[in-house]
């Protein structure tokens, strides 16, 4: 069964509608059984890093998170938020992250653009698609691996819109609210095991 | 970069959408949210306009968000921290405060750190003054209140609001444009997305506002739908409109 991670400040009611809309079998994740029972695991995110990395540690999960996803190799998807923490580090409220992936997350700058990113922009992925995603971002990932990147959107220059290590995956822009193009990149990730 | 936003903005009155002046009952919300989403609108906001003292009508805002895969914003009744909680579990990504930001404006910086800035957008209603520094003066229900409209945006800003949704009364239901010199105003007194609402009548308006301001969105609720206006627009026209007039949009599949 695919899990949504249910956790404070998250929008997994959003991600939950979509995927079940899909008509694909999805229940929340609230506790470590739920995260060793699923196929495929998604991190939805609108808070901050802290307040995520936070909860997960409250809900006592990251443990079990490791070991399904680093060890077992189960598919996860982070999306915003939840692909941020995915790095070691985020500059937002100084915060040590899950370090799944190499490198750190940092602020764009106000002073040369609106802060936070809000919108829908042209996000070009390595399959070299181009599609409209709906972006809702102040900080953005610095991958430490160029080899992790998956696709690059522009906003004061390119920036890391998805990223993929793996069995892991994480996009900065919110799929299950980019319409019809959000609703098949997760058809994508859950068929075929790619964005 | 960002494309423009064209957004809806669905005055709810009892699970019903009304016309701005609310005397035409239009749809029901669920399914004129699902048609503006087929059409490729790139936004909708709720607002529930039913009584002021009523608490938010979250079967309605549940009904509308199960169908629509794009950002949700609901505004309208919110009062406190727990009914921002209820709409964003029912649905919805953002939260708009107007009413209750004046009474209390603790309620952004409270709503910020509970939910996120993103989460938390700032709805103001303003005219034109002469007695204001800026010009325009903060209204609520149409009634001024003696608060300077930039002012009153920065405040909102640095109490953690992280947009901002500017009705011009003045240009409110006139279909003669959007009041630029007000959205400038804004662009200027803030660094957060703005945007503009009160006026739109015709796609020019549109380019007009986009070329001329940084507003990254625009409320054209009263074109798609107002039995009151000349000619109503599809999103699709009004898209290929600010296309062929190199504007960027999110273009309609």
């Amino acid at each position: 069964m695919i899990r949504v991670i249910d956790y404070k400040a998250g929008n997994a009611a959003s991600v939950l509608n979509a995927v079940r809309y899909l008509g694909f079998a999805a229940d929340f994740a609230r506790c470590a059984d739920d995260i060793e029972s699923a196929t495929h695991i998604i991190l939805p995110g609108t808070g901050s890093a802290a307040a995520t990395m936070e909860s997960l540690g409250e809900m006592g999960i990251i443990p079990v998170l490791d070991e399904v996803v680093l060890g077992n190799q189960v598919f996860f998807l982070g999306i915003c938020v939840g692909m941020q923490i995915l790095f070691e580090h985020s500059e937002e409220g100084n915060t040590t992250c899950l370090g799944w992936l190499k490198g750190r997350v940092v602020k764009f700058d106000s002073q040369k653009v609106r802060v936070p990113k809000m919108g829908w922009s042209k996000v070009v992925l390595n399959s070299s698609a181009e599609e409209y995603f709906y972006f809702v971002n102040s900080y953005y990932a610095l991958p430490g691996d160029s080899a992790d990147l998956y696709g690059v959107a522009n906003y004061n220059g390119e920036f890391a819109a998805a990223v993929r290590r793996g069995n892991i995956f994480g996009t900065q822009f919110h799929a299950e609210k980019s319409g019809e193009a959000g609703l098949s990149l997760l058809r994508n990730f859950f068929e075929r095991g790619m964005l | 970069m960002l494309t423009k936003r064209l957004i809806a903005c669905l005055n709810v009155v009892n699970g019903k959408v009304t016309d701005a002046a609310q005397d035409n009952i239009l749809a029901s919300a669920e399914i004129l949210a699902h048609k503006m989403y087929e059409e490729h609108i790139d936004e909708l906001i709720f607002c529930d306009i039913t009584e002021q003292t009523r608490s938010v009508d979250i079967e309605t805002v549940k009904k509308v968000a199960r169908w629509i895969f794009i950002p949700l914003t609901v505004g309208g009744s919110i009062k406190s921290l727990s009914d921002m909680y209820k709409v964003l579990e029912a649905g919805a990504e953002k939260i708009s405060v107007d009413l209750a930001a004046v009474r209390n404006p603790e309620i952004i910086r409270e709503g910020a750190k509970a939910f996120g800035s993103q989460s938390i957008v700032l709805s103001t209603q303003v005219k034109r003054s002469e007695k204001m520094p800026s010009g325009y003066e903060v209204c609520i229900s149409k009634t001024a209140i003696g608060k300077d409209a930039a002012e009153w945006l920065k405040y909102g800003q640095d109490l953690g609001a992280g947009e901002i949704c500017l009705n011009s009364l003045d240009r409110d239901g006139t279909f003669s444009g959007y009041d630029i010199e007000l959205m400038k105003l804004a662009d200027a007194a803030v660094s957060v997305p703005i945007i503009a609402s009160g006026g739109a009548g015709k796609p020019e308006h549109l380019s007009e506002l986009f070329r001329q301001t940084e507003s990254q969105g625009a409320i054209i609720s009263s074109m798609l739908f107002s039995p009151r206006i000349e000619k109503n627009y599809s999103v699709r026209e009004l898209k290929k409109f600010l296309s062929d007039n190199e504007i960027r949009v999110r273009p309609v599949k």
